[in-house]
């Protein structure tokens, strides 16, 4: 047994180097050295002090969105409608930046509250949708694409600028609409700020309330959460509003901050992002804020990557994909090896004779 | 009826061919109790590597061995993970659809916008003449048989044959099945793995065949309503088909609609499947639904219950506790 304590400990790195093989693979084979590119990528975000803080910038939405999801996959649901919810925040934060001009703190307060309000309310859709018999998967996708369509409407119509432009945005918010920014970069420190304590309050509530506590059984066990007296509608319609809460406050931040005007690809699939990056930290409250970072690193170097050798950005999707993938599948060894051997333990004890032609690999 | 309405019924039926493929083999990996939830991401990159293969072999068949291929693949890692390594398929099946998403775009980057082959058509002799029927069903091509062909074989199998009993039964009751001598385990791979061979044929015949050619997020979204739908035709190959066909029917009357209506955003018409689609699924396991029954007349109780309420094999996605 002590050979294997090492492999554990450096097992974890086996996905994630497993990755970078495949992917490198995949740039040899399009005929770009994997030097040349994971090099593009790493220059794309760490060379200037305004790239990083571009790469920042990119980060806190997708940490909103990523904190939110926390508290529905502790409650055991499967929040796909996040891509919505961080949609209709911007949709709600563009309503207030178009309709009002009030002084620029009382100004951005209105239009984060609204973003953080139309968050939770295409949540608040997805749960109720799920109290009548929906699964959340798929009210919640269908909820994400009427959030896209309801987007390109509003861009196309109501929202139109009035000279008629294109389809693609609308007239670029007033400057007191915008969250204060650092220099020419699109990092906003205040929204760093709401980042933290939005987080901060994920962990107090995960960790330290009895509500935390009261997810956690109905995201394990269902059954006895409900003879605890736990009310799962109740506790997954919450889990549901605080997540979308937070997806709307990062779609808010990300209209005000990353862009100046509301865009067709407002999210880009953050939310989905946000998905990928709790599964790869492996539902680990304080893995979640590095693991976004390092998505965020990768996804923005790519767009270096794509106009430094004309490779498709969608390279560090695939990157990230194959690693959430590989570390889904093969990331724990324990729990490969000790599943391996609860079955062959319950298969001896049923077919003595079939167990002796597999056995011999084991121990 | 006039000759526009059956080429509008036509166009219908050409439409609704792949999504009846999908629907059938995903309704294959469900009955065995495994959710392949990687429909869209894999419907994506077979539609991209079946164009892409047709296009430079010039081989229809290649083309949609090809998708059948990369689904079949998709398939197995989904088994795999749930089955072997008792992940959550979902997860998987979830991962999965965003990579095969960025895999299509990635690979597919120098292939947009081109011309490529496309499925012959095939008029049956004799049968095409029928009135109404024959210009509907029967002057399609190849594909749009093998999806009917393969609706009426599913059905059959499923519900008539002796080993669809057995596939039933591992979806159902697995633990009573593996007593019985069912391998439920390798049944539900297999089964997995054929089902998401078909969901790969119904990718590349997208791209082979209803819109030829490859463009990214070409099919985007028609693999959730395929999952969307096998929900609706509650796991029945014959009522999945039924919902695909309205679902194609529901996007011609959009764009009937639209052409008659352009003063009515467009907009409106694209949010139609989606509306559709949460209605749908309220109607056949909402509450409201078993509300309504509960409060009909008892003779209409039965029928109404077998109309509109679905139930899903009773061990989907459960894990089989051998011993």
């Amino acid at each position: 047994m002590k050979g294997w304590a090492w492999l554990e400990r450096i097992w974890p790195s086996v996905p994630i180097l497993s990755a970078l093989a495949l992917t490198s693979l995949l740039l040899l084979a399009f005929g770009t050295s994997p030097v040349v590119a994971f090099g593009a990528i790493w220059e794309g975000v760490f060379s200037t002090p305004e790239r990083m803080l571009t790469a920042l910038a990119f980060w806190i939405p997708l940490l909103l969105s990523a904190a939110g999801l926390l508290v529905t996959f502790q409650a055991g649901l499967w929040n796909i409608g996040i891509e919505g919810q961080f949609i209709l925040g911007a949709l709600g934060a563009s309503w207030v930046a178009l309709s009002l001009h009030l002084p620029a703190p009382l100004q951005i307060t209105l239009e984060i509250l609204a973003g953080i309000a139309a968050g939770a309310l295409w949540a608040g859709v997805a749960a109720l949708l799920k109290r009548w018999g929906v699964h959340e998967i798929f009210g919640g996708l269908a909820l994400n694409n009427l959030a896209i369509i309801l987007t390109n409407y509003l861009i196309a119509g109501p929202w139109q600028p009035p000279e008629g432009g294109s389809f693609r945005g609308t007239v670029p918010f007033h400057e007191d609409a915008i969250l204060p920014l650092l220099g020419s970069t699109r990092f906003s420190p205040l929204s760093l700020v709401l980042a933290a304590f939005a987080f901060g309050l994920v962990v107090l509530a995960l960790r330290n309330s009895a509500w935390g506590l009261r997810l956690k059984a109905l995201g394990r066990n269902p059954r006895s959460a409900f003879l605890l007296g736990v009310s799962s509608n109740r506790e997954a319609l919450l889990a549901m509003l605080f997540c979308g809460a937070l997806a709307g406050l990062g779609g808010a931040v990300r209209v005000l901050s990353w862009f100046d005007s509301l865009r067709q690809s407002i999210s880009g699939g953050i939310g989905y992002l946000a998905l990928l990056v709790v599964m790869l930290a492996a539902f680990r409250l304080l893995w979640v804020p590095l693991v976004a970072f390092f998505f965020a690193a990768v996804l923005n170097g790519s767009i270096t990557l794509q106009l430094r050798t004309q490779l498709h950005s969608s390279l560090g999707d695939i990157l990230t994909g194959v690693m959430v993938l590989f570390v889904l599948l093969f990331g724990d060894p324990l729990r490969m090896r000790g599943l391996r051997k609860a079955r062959k333990a319950s298969l001896s004890a049923d077919r003595p004779k079939a167990d002796e032609a597999t056995s011999p690999e084991e121990s | 009826m006039d000759s526009q309405l059956i080429a509008i019924l036509a166009s219908i039926m050409l439409q609704a061919s792949p999504l009846i493929i999908a629907v059938c083999g995903e309704t294959l990996s469900e009955r065995a109790g495994v959710v392949n939830l990687s429909l869209d991401g894999t419907m994506l990159l077979s539609a991209m590597t079946g164009f892409v293969a047709g296009y430079l072999s010039g081989s229809l068949i290649v083309g949609f061995a090809a998708g059948a291929a990369v689904g079949a693949f998709f398939a197995l890692i989904v088994a795999f993970g749930h089955l072997a390594l008792r992940q959550s398929a979902v997860a998987v099946g979830f991962v999965l659809t965003l990579l095969g998403d960025s895999l299509s775009a990635f690979l597919g980057q120098d292939f947009t916008r081109l011309p490529g082959p496309k499925v012959p058509k095939l008029p049956i002799p004799i049968l095409k003449d029928i009135p109404i029927v024959g210009p509907i069903f029967f002057n399609q091509d190849a594909m749009v048989y093998f999806a009917l062909l393969l609706m009426a074989f599913c059905y059959w199998y499923i519900f008539k044959s002796r080993p669809g009993l057995e596939l039933r039964s591992a979806g159902e009751r697995p633990e009573a099945a593996f007593a019985r001598g069912v391998p439920v385990r390798r049944l539900r791979y297999v089964y997995t793995v054929i089902g998401g061979a078909l969901v790969g044929i119904a990718g590349a015949a997208y791209s082979l065949d209803v819109k030829i050619g490859w463009s990214e997020g070409a099919t985007r979204g028609l693999g959730w309503i395929a999952l969307a739908i096998v929900i609706f035709g509650g796991w029945s190959p014959l009522r999945g088909a039924l919902g695909a066909l309205m679902f194609g029917a529901t996007k011609a009357l959009a764009t009937v609609l639209q052409r008659t209506f352009p003063e009515v955003s467009v907009v409106a018409f694209n949010a139609l499947p989606w509306g559709l689609m949460i209605l749908v699924l309220l109607a056949v396991s909402g509450k409201f639904t078993g509300r309504l029954i509960a409060n009909a007349p008892p003779r209409l109780k039965r029928p109404l219950r077998q109309l509109l309420q679905v139930a899903p094999p009773a061990a989907l996605g459960v894990e089989l506790k051998e011993g």
